[in-house]
């Protein structure tokens, strides 16, 4: 194993650099897709919204009052994202220094994007399939923080479920046969994933007038917007961890970890 | 476990306080940049609803719950 300064290992700083990078451009990936697909909805939405509240004695101002027009929320919606993926990144980066100590990887380009793959399942599918996206109009204000309280639940409860799928995977002996690993590994994140399904709330507030396909059409439009965000930061991620501190992209070689030492015994 | 160089205090060994405690100062940053934007209604930005509703639909797309 080459230990030249050439391949001194990244800080905890670079790594986090190369996180929040991977989050910012992602972020603004995701909001160049919600702008396209998801924007239209949006508005749909809204004009139903407000044909409420100009019928009927509703009191939510929430959008009439105009603080923020729709041109400036547009603005808003890759502003939102940005912060958002750029958060994402640097918990992502954060959360891969601190598990790239305790587990070996022999291949950090391919690590990094499993993480990411795991966070996607336990931070978006996950919550995503008891709590879909709601446009606006749907929702009651009343419940917000119940509804917050639960999501926020499910998203943590997404993470122990990957947790608990990767735990069944690495119980199973590596010598097994594939179905065995991966089965335990779909257990035990279908047992956790499920147990949160059953006890957390379930609420149905989607008015009986609005029309199914937009509702149908926006949560796709908000999968598509997650999906996106956190494929991208994966993708991103993963090449910058793939490149070399000082050495560049070096293909074929994956003895020299750019972490190098943790988790190994093998260094002397 | 070979100590890490001055220059590079923060990847090994395991157990090493600084960089946990750099790490729990990260997340905590992010976390409250994660909350200005999915869940702040003023209480902490002091912006009123401004950024909540600048944000607003960056925050139904990400499917954070909102009103």
């Amino acid at each position: 194993m080459p230990l030249t300064p050439a391949h001194n290992p990244p800080t905890f700083v670079t790594v986090l650099i190369r996180g929040l990078l991977a989050g910012l451009v992602a972020g603004l990936l995701a909001g160049g897709f919600g702008y396209l697909v998801g924007e239209p909805r949006i508005d749909a939405a809204i004009a139903i919204e407000e044909a409420a509240t100009h019928t009927g004695p509703v009191a939510d101002d929430h959008h009439a009052e105009d603080l923020v027009g729709r041109d400036g929320q547009r603005f808003g919606l890759f502003l939102a994202t940005g912060l958002f993926g750029t958060a994402m990144g640097g918990l992502l980066a954060t959360a891969y220094v601190l598990l790239r100590r305790r587990f070996p990887a022999a291949d950090d380009g391919r690590s990094a994007l499993l993480l990411a793959g795991g966070a996607l399942l336990g931070v978006v599918l996950v919550p995503f399939g008891k709590y879909p996206a709601n446009p606006p109009a749907v929702g009651n204000p009343d419940t917000i923080d119940q509804r917050t309280v639960a999501y926020l639940a499910l998203v943590v409860l997404g993470l122990v479920a990957v947790w608990a799928g990767t735990l069944g995977y690495r119980s199973v002996r590596a010598d097994a046969p594939p179905w065995q690993r991966y089965g335990a590994a779909l257990g035990g994140f279908a047992l956790v994933a499920g147990v949160g399904y059953v006890v957390l709330p379930s609420f149905q507030e989607v008015p009986d007038d609005f029309p199914a396909t937009l509702l149908w059409n926006f949560r796709l439009a908000s999968l598509g917007t997650q999906v996106v965000l956190w494929v991208a930061v994966g993708l991103l991620f993963s090449a910058l961890m793939s490149r070399r501190t000082g050495g560049g992209p070096r293909p074929g070689d994956r003895a020299g970890e750019p972490l190098s030492g943790q988790g190994t015994p093998a260094r002397p | 476990m070979s100590s890490p160089t001055p220059a590079q205090p923060l990847v090994h060994p395991v157990g090493s306080a600084r960089l946990w405690w750099a790490a729990l100062a990260v997340v905590g940053v992010l976390l409250l940049l994660t909350y200005l934007v999915a869940f702040d209604q003023g209480a902490v930005s002091r912006s009123g609803m401004f950024l909540h509703e600048l944000m607003h639909d960056g925050r139904h797309l990400l499917g954070v719950p909102c009103h």
